[in-house]
């Protein structure tokens, strides 16, 4: 039943061979060797496996490969542009916001997707954005201030 | 510049912002297959037989019973846990069959089809039960481990005609470690005969121990490597030698790599969880506040078998009196057994519990004196040269009272309690409160542990002019390869950039002990600080290095010898001070070589309609000795509190026959982002003479005080003391209704 499934993934076309009942999850970390999108839960209340599909933030292990034909998808390997990290990676670095680092990928695209829509949040609006993505290590202290030290890299502070 | 106190960045801070760190989950072996695990459902019984079910090719399968191991226990202190059960029966989560095949579905499927015909006895499923001997589920009498703290004379100060004594009963549930990487191991079989596991884990040498005794082998054919781990809390301290052996025994019979992760459910439902615990207080007070005598009952559930229980108990029994001078103590403990999966380290390890209790029962006293809550504590704290419960004579330069009031001016404590009180007393819909614990925390082992554990770690310089640092304490997050960076890079007179941390394989790295007991940072450190500055004296010794030198110049000397002389290296082996002693017998002594020390303030918020309680701000303020790294630390105590919280308000482990029944993230609530609150962290910093550069221990020490803080802040609140966690809006409900 494996069929070819054409997506864009991090600005790349691909088109792996793969049931389209698989779960994203799998063909993301299997097929195309992109380790960095986690498992958590399996059942989307971790946020571990969050992607950018089109723009939204997705859990991967809901998600039937079959779904994102045509589509883009980024993960935390399309953030960084060379060694040259990407703003809020940049911020997770300086402030802290990665510890055991399991839930940092999927953490970090949930900022992606909120400083995407609202580029200038205030509090209420980072805590918000990040509820579903569970952080087990931090307290989530220093990712909100990973996240305000993005907004700032972003504004072009230095 | 000295590293130390700098906020330098984490070492591996660039690949697990990029997700280029590695996993267990991301590593394939070739060959390699996948194992699973087939449990009991049963909480206790006898194994009638095993079938293996039609449909499935079982031929194709590997299948491993308990009559395919070798020596069929899984090592720890008493090893009475078998790695696979042998006809009987004793948690509803033990493991019988062990399956591996290439294909995750096939195996789901024979899973399935594996039958386990038990014949139920009669389990223990609670602490009560256990007590009452309804069955024995454990030796004669169900109790693993009973220890005694014995300090004056407790009958004679309770029979005072000028004391009223004052009694209560407390508990605390299970919780869940909840890292958020599930346990996983490949294990693989060498060409020597021998087995390697690489995994998600906190003690190698724990694992190489369950391996080495299963299987009968020498320590260099078992060789144990950590892989980077997505959270531990102690989850990852002992479970790993099982999930360990498992795929060893997976790897042994099928000759190939084998790889298990759990799932999610079988993680929860499976392996250890904090022990939950019932205390009985019974303190003897005068009316002017003096606590002249306390009497304790203190009792945790270790499951099915002994695992690490006696000695969560002892610290859970040393915490137990807390950071007060009181003159007559007698704490009774005991960690008793039930038929649900064995309870295990978690973070804090046992000292969350007692000092729950006594922190709330401090608050009952005070209200019962009619005294504030900081008021009483300020006229029991123990202050420098008194002594503690097992007699141990404060050695450091504490002052609980200072302590406690700048807690009380950071946080508005008076003016916020104020404010609440005339908002409280307009009759809207939502109480405030605020509410306090003052604490202590042991750093490292309980006891004699350390100078039994004699850790040992190395250091040696690298042909590139570096110097790396061999241990065997593992980064689970909480910063272990930044700080023996920051430590052997000040001792070198080098910059971080200059030390590689090892990856803890038990091929390479000595025994530095477990990473447990918050004694990375201050006991594994100052070895790492003395192997460190062993390295430079010998540079200086070969006169290819004077002082003064700057880093160019020691990698230059470092570089030359290695290359020129061959091995640079120094190792470092743990001491006890000599003015350290502990009577392991009488549980007198010193207890801990020192204690990080903290005042907790939690405010409050209670829907008088719903019930249910929020907590609103925080602040943790913390005696631990030099601060190593800023940044890490604070991270230490936001994530400590987070878990607190967790445990105070959210997380309900829900039994039914002695398996926990919402063994899922949907409906094992832990806090989310909207959850915490902000949590003002401050440091005192007095420095800890046998510390690296001063540091005391901290990972272990946020875990012990928002349950109580947030317990009195309710009872501020809302007028309902309660006497449980975790407190969900239906206990709340119940307590308030008398």
């Amino acid at each position: 039943m494996a069929d070819r499934v054409a997506f864009r993934v991090n600005g790349k076309p691909c088109a792996p061979q793969v049931h389209p009942m698989r779960r994203l999850l799998d063909v993301l970390r299997e097929d195309l060797q992109l380790t960095g999108t986690k498992e958590g839960c399996g059942e989307g209340e971790c946020g571990a496996c969050a992607v950018l599909i089109d723009g939204k933030l997705v859990d991967s292990c809901l998600v039937p490969v079959g779904q994102v034909s045509g589509h883009e998808v980024i993960t935390i390997e399309g953030l960084a542009s060379g060694s040259t990290l990407s703003s809020i990676q940049q911020a997770f670095v300086e402030h802290g916001g990665a510890q055991c680092g399991i839930c940092t990928p999927g953490m970090i695209l949930a900022a992606r997707e909120l400083l995407d829509r609202v580029p200038h949040p205030v509090e209420g609006e980072i805590r918000e954005a990040l509820a579903g993505n569970i952080c087990r290590c931090t307290g989530y202290t220093r990712i909100f201030a990973s996240v305000v030290r993005a907004i700032e890299i972003e504004r072009g502070g230095a | 510049m000295s590293a130390i106190g700098q906020s330098v960045p984490r070492k591996e801070a660039h690949a697990k912002v990029t997700g280029r760190a590695r996993y267990v989950d991301d590593v394939v072996l070739p060959g390699m297959i996948h194992g699973i695990t087939v449990r009991s459902s049963c909480p206790r019984g006898r194994i009638r037989a095993i079938r293996f079910g039609e449909g499935i090719p079982w031929d194709e399968i590997t299948v491993v019973t308990a009559s395919d191991v070798p020596h069929n226990v899984v090592a720890l202190i008493n090893d009475d846990q078998p790695a696979l059960a042998d006809g009987v029966i004793n948690h509803s989560e033990e493991p019988v069959v062990l399956l591996a095949h290439p294909s995750r579905a096939l195996l789901e499927r024979a899973r399935a089809a594996v039958t386990i015909d038990v014949e139920p006895l009669p389990a223990v499923l609670t602490i009560e039960d256990a007590l009452a001997k309804t069955a024995i589920a454990w030796g004669t009498d169900n109790v693993f481990k009973e220890y005694w703290i014995r300090k004056g004379d407790v009958d004679a100060a309770f029979a005072r005609p000028d004391v009223i004594v004052i009694e209560g009963e407390y508990f605390t549930g299970a919780q869940e470690q909840l890292y958020i990487e599930p346990n996983g191991v490949i294990a693989s079989v060498e060409g020597d005969g021998g087995v390697a596991v690489q995994g998600s884990l906190q003690c190698p040498y724990y694992v190489q121990k369950a391996l080495m005794k299963l299987f009968d082998l020498p320590p260099e054919r078992a060789r144990v490597v950590q892989l980077e781990t997505g959270g531990g809390f102690g989850g990852k301290e002992e479970y790993p030698s099982m999930i360990g052996v498992h795929a060893a025994l997976l790897a042994r019979k099928s000759g190939k790599p084998v790889k298990i992760i759990y799932d999610r459910a079988e993680d929860m439902a499976a392996t250890t969880k904090r022990h939950p615990a019932r205390t009985r207080e019974r303190a003897a007070v005068t009316r002017d506040g003096r606590i002249v005598a306390l009497d304790i009952d203190f009792v945790i559930d270790g499951g099915a078998y002994s695992t690490l229980s006696q000695v969560v108990l002892s610290r859970g029994c040393i915490h137990a009196a807390g950071p007060y001078d009181v003159d007559h103590v007698r704490v009774r403990a005991r960690a008793v057994a039930t038929n649900t999966p064995p309870h295990g380290a978690f973070r804090g390890f046992g000292a969350p519990q007692s000092l729950f209790a006594l922190e709330r029962h401090m608050d009952v006293i005070a209200r019962r004196l009619g005294l504030t809550s900081d008021e009483l504590r300020r006229r029991n704290f123990v202050r420098k040269g008194q002594t503690l419960a097992t007699g141990q004579i404060v050695r450091d330069d504490i002052d609980m009272t200072a302590l406690l009031d700048r807690a009380l001016a950071a946080s508005e404590w008076h003016a916020r309690r104020k404010r609440f009180a005339e908002e409280n007393a307009r009759g809207g819909r939502v109480k405030r409160g605020m509410g306090l614990a003052t604490f202590l925390h042991g750093t490292g082992f309980t006891g004699a542990g350390e100078k039994h554990l004699a850790s040992i770690v190395a250091a040696e310089g690298l042909a590139d002019g570096r110097v790396r640092v061999l241990a065997s304490s593992t980064e689970i997050g909480q910063g272990t390869s930044t700080i023996f960076s920051q430590i052997s890079a000040d001792a070198l007179g080098v910059g971080c950039d200059d030390i590689d941390v090892a990856t803890p394989d038990t091929r390479d790295v000595p025994n530095s002990g477990p990473t447990v007991a918050s004694r990375t940072c201050t006991i594994v450190g100052k070895l790492v600080e003395s192997a460190a500055a062993s390295v430079k004296a010998q540079l200086l010794a070969s006169e290819l290095l004077h002082e003064p030198y700057d880093a160019p110049a020691f990698r230059a000397a470092c570089s030359r010898f290695v290359k020129e002389r061959g091995p640079l290296r120094a190792t470092a082996q743990y001491e006890q001070p000599k003015d350290v002693s502990w009577d392991e017998d009488e549980f007198r002594g010193d207890a801990y070589g020192a204690y990080s020390w903290a005042v907790y303030v939690a405010q409050v918020a209670v829907d008088a309609t719903t019930y249910e309680a929020r907590c609103e701000d925080f602040w943790a303020l913390q005696e631990v000795g030099k601060v190593i790294h800023p940044l890490l630390a604070a991270g230490q105590i936001e994530g400590g509190v987070a878990q607190g919280i967790g445990w105070t308000l959210y997380e309900n482990v829900v039994w039914k026959d002695g398996r926990m029944s919402n063994d899922r993230m949907t409906d094992y609530i832990v806090p989310t982002s909207v959850d915490v609150p902000p949590i003002h962290v401050l440091f005192e910093e007095k420095p800890y003479a046998y510390g690296p550069a001063g540091a005391k221990g901290i990972g272990e020490l946020p875990m012990d005080g928002p349950a109580p803080a947030i317990l009195n802040a309710i009872a501020d609140a809302t007028g309902v003391s309660l006497t449980r966690v975790p407190a969900l809006p239906e206990t709340i409900f119940e307590a308030s209704r008398g």
